[in-house]
């Protein structure tokens, strides 16, 4: 056991955790806006793979970020404009998007980079490693903590930047306010459809970070797929922490961990295939426990006379 | 005048909402607009409150003209609208809900201490007590109306839209509002209000306006006016007067002995409820809102379950049986709340019309489509439902022209017995005569009808018996020509009967 939880398993934890973090954070915004975002998995992949080809091409590993970024608030704009503008159904746009991720990465990685299956290059250089001066020297905690990519560190920070905009200033109130009964919040001169377009394309943003942090923060490279179901994984900790930032931060922290140890666990011979089992297996039995109340409640608020 | 409407016309496509309309309103008058479903009330108001753009004519705020194109710039000219389903943030504070959209605090920070306090204040100058760090949601609707108001007066409003302000109300609460509107106005601020219930306007308003088919057929005082001009006005023609008939008591048709239903905190909702159905009777099943009528009515048509008693129909037991059984044993329904359990919002006039009927209307599982069109536009006739098509949505329907359809799918379901719950709500006089007309003629036929409502005068109107309920207990059971309505008072609210 204590080979299992020394101090790198956490360390690749907190890692983990990053991408699935911003994600899951993106769909809160989005979720509290009113619209139901299952296109997160999508827009990771755009950014792992987006962040790659902005390495290529510019050779700076931030300009990659900034590349992945903004393409991802692209495609998110087009989720936005289907389901904000022409009133689709936000979750069949959403699984659309997952589906022209996934071919769309796989066809432009033969184009672009004339390979199949993953595209690695050994003098791509991938996002810095922060070592934090004195923390880095704390026992144990330090080799936890420190020695993270920067977008590792944005990650927690923008948990708190989201609990204080959501539940402390007035922007965030009438985020809320638009997603609890936009109808409402129209009559009242609050503009709904820009604060749920902001909701997008914050949520877009977050997706090229996961996406960045993916392809450029450990390994530096983009494989087909990569995100293999990461984003869906941020979805259920949106639903999990009840679009909370603070309870999607310990919700995304339990997956991430989950999937550290997986790989932790094909180290001791376990097979690859049941250890990638790992996390999702982990995201059932927890829905057993977290029977999320706020559903009961829609449930019946839609049951309710819209008097 | 504070506010002048002048010439306004409205038109979608063809169809003309509003034509050549002038209103006024002077400060601390309370105005009325009455008229019947689809006349281009709240048509008007929404032109007034900037969510419509009128084709043609003008309006002015104290004496300046002034153009509306969202709400917001209504608001900004001290315009403030109570719509008639509250637009309320459940899961928010009473101060958040009033604050809104003028939120306290600096740097775009909320301050919700500032909006607690301003909130508290408000509440005591205008004498419209609430909490404001209770949830929403947790507020009757009293309270919920009573936000609504306060909110409108944050914003600054000195003119206010009620849009059927009462129609949700329970009659105490519908004295506070009343209470509150006339004070409201004797501080200066002046209020249009639309309203079916007339005896409710004419104890208010100062002065009435009444609109029919988009057009003003009058402009009264209200102190010299009765309800049947007013009536008279807003049908076009005089009301007749509905005789009842004595009835033929016939066999009985429903039979309730001993019904109980569990409610939270060992109080039950229903309470040995035990009483019969003849056929050729209205039985009126009067109370006050929340008092265990729905819960009865839903143990009644196989909605909710009883923990004890049993239901009797055309003498079958159907005690815990299904919907379906009870229905094509005899039961015909007009749910008390047309959204939950009448209709489907996103589903068009004809698949309303035809729910219920689905089973005979098909040939080899296949929809008779030209016979249901047939069937369903002949209620829309007759029963004068105002709608686009018969494939608009419901949704668009106003609620009183969706509770015509249901009240004509309902009747022509043909059953010996029917449950008729609030029946009337939110529907004008002219198609309140209609379905009151309705439920009569069937009750001559010697169809058995359990009539539940909130509305006293419904109840004295029409019933042959009248049964009391309050806190889940049959607590009265009176022959209608000998029931008063203090007498019928002092039951629902739990006192003796003399």
């Amino acid at each position: 056991m204590d080979q299992l939880f020394d101090v790198s398993l956490f360390n690749s934890a907190l890692r983990m955790v990053t991408p699935i973090l911003l994600a899951a954070l993106g769909g809160a915004i989005c979720s509290r806006a009113g619209l139901f975002n299952v296109g997160l998995e999508g827009l990771v992949l755009f950014g792992a793979f987006f962040a790659i080809v902005g390495n290529f091409l510019t050779g700076s590993v931030w300009l990659a970020v900034l590349f992945a970024v903004v393409c991802v608030m692209l495609f998110s704009l087009i989720f936005g404009y289907l389901s904000i503008h022409l009133k689709a159904n936000a979750i069949i746009v959403g699984i659309s998007l997952n589906f022209l991720a996934l071919g769309l990465t796989s066809f432009c990685l033969r184009a672009i980079f004339h390979v199949k299956g993953a595209y690695y290059d050994k003098d791509m250089k991938g996002l810095p490693q922060l070592d934090i001066p004195l923390i880095k020297d704390i026992p144990w905690g330090g080799g936890v903590i420190s020695g993270h990519s920067p977008l590792v560190y944005l990650a927690i920070i923008l948990v708190f930047v989201f609990q204080y905009f959501l539940f402390r200033t007035v922007r965030g109130f009438r985020l809320l306010a638009v997603g609890e009964n936009p109808v409402a919040a129209k009559s009242l001169g609050i503009k709904v459809t820009r604060i749920q377009y902001g909701a997008v394309l914050i949520s877009g943003l977050l997706c090229g970070l996961a996406g960045a942090q993916l392809s450029l923060g450990q390994v530096t490279m983009f494989t087909e797929n990569m995100t293999s179901g990461r984003g869906f994984i941020a979805l259920v900790a949106t639903m999990l922490g009840q679009s909370n930032p603070l309870g999607v931060a310990a919700s995304s922290m339990l997956f991430g961990f989950m999937d550290a140890v997986s790989i932790r666990l094909q180290g001791f011979s376990m097979p690859t295939n049941f250890t990638n089992m790992l996390p999702y297996v982990v995201t059932l039995v927890m829905m057993f426990f977290f029977k999320n109340k706020s559903y009961v409640q829609e449930a019946r608020k839609a049951n309710e006379s819209s008097r | 005048m504070l506010l002048n409407m002048e010439n306004i016309s409205k038109s979608y496509g063809p169809v003309k909402a509003n034509s050549d309309i002038n209103f006024t309103l002077g400060k601390g008058e309370i105005h009325a607009l009455v008229g019947e479903n689809g006349a281009g009330k709240t048509t008007l108001m929404r032109i007034l409150y900037g969510m419509e753009k009128p084709t043609s004519g003008s309006i002015l705020v104290n004496g300046k003209p002034q153009s509306f194109s969202t709400p917001a710039d209504a608001i900004k000219s001290g315009i403030g609208m109570v719509h008639q389903h509250f637009m309320l943030f459940p899961s928010f504070t009473v101060a958040e809900n009033i604050v809104i959209g003028q939120e306290p605090g600096k740097w775009n920070g909320f301050d919700r201490k500032a909006a607690v306090a301003a909130v508290e204040e408000l509440s005591r100058q205008y004498g419209m007590p609430v909490d404001p760090n209770q949830k929403v949601e947790s507020c009757s609707l009293g309270v919920q109306q009573r936000v609504e108001i306060l909110k409108v007066l944050y914003q600054g409003a000195d003119i206010i839209i009620l849009d059927e302000p009462t129609g949700v109300l329970t009659p105490l609460e519908v004295k506070e509002l009343l209470v509150a509107i006339k004070r409201l106005a004797s501080q200066g601020k002046s209020f249009i209000l639309i309203s079916h219930k007339l005896q409710e306007i004419m104890e208010v308003a100062d002065r009435i306006t009444v609109l029919r088919d988009g057009r003003v057929t009058g402009v009264v005082d209200a102190k010299h006016t009765d309800i049947e001009q007013i009536s008279r006005l807003m049908v076009g023609r005089d009301l007749a007067q509905m005789q009842r008939s004595t009835p033929k008591l016939g066999a009985p048709v429903l039979e309730v002995k001993g019904l109980t239903m569990p409610g939270d905190r060992g109080k039950p909702l229903v309470d040995g409820a035990t009483f019969k159905v003849h056929a050729g009777e209205i039985v009126g099943v009067a109370g006050i809102s929340g008092n265990g009528q729905s819960e009865l009515i839903g143990a009644i048509a196989g909605l909710q379950a009883a923990s004890s008693g049993q239901v009797t129909l055309t003498g079958q037991d159907v005690t815990g049986a299904p919907v379906r059984k009870i229905r094509e044993l005899g039961l015909a329904h007009i749910p008390e709340d047309r959204y939950q359990w009448g209709a489907a919002k996103d589903a068009t006039v004809v698949e309303n019309g035809v729910m219920g009927h689905a089973r005979r209307q098909q040939r080899f599982g296949l929809m008779r489509g030209r016979s249901i069109r047939k069937m369903v536009e002949g209620w829309v006739k007759r029963f004068e439902v105002k709608t686009g098509s018969l494939d608009t949505k419901v949704q668009f329907l106003s609620g009183g022209n969706l509770q015509k359809l249901i009240a004509a799918r309902e009747l022509a379901q043909g059953t010996p017995f029917l449950i008729a719950a609030e029946p009337t709500r939110g529907v004008d006089v002219g198609a309140m005569e209609m379905i009151h007309g309705e439920l009569l003629k069937r009750r001559d036929e010697q169809g058995a009808i359990l009539l539940v409502s909130s509305e006293l005068t419904e109840i004295l109107k029409l019933s042959d018996r009248i049964l009391v309920m309050n806190e889940g207990r049959i607590v009265g059971e009176l022959p209608s020509d000998e029931a008063t309505e203090e007498q019928i008072s002092l039951l629902m609210a739990g006192g003796k009967r003399q």
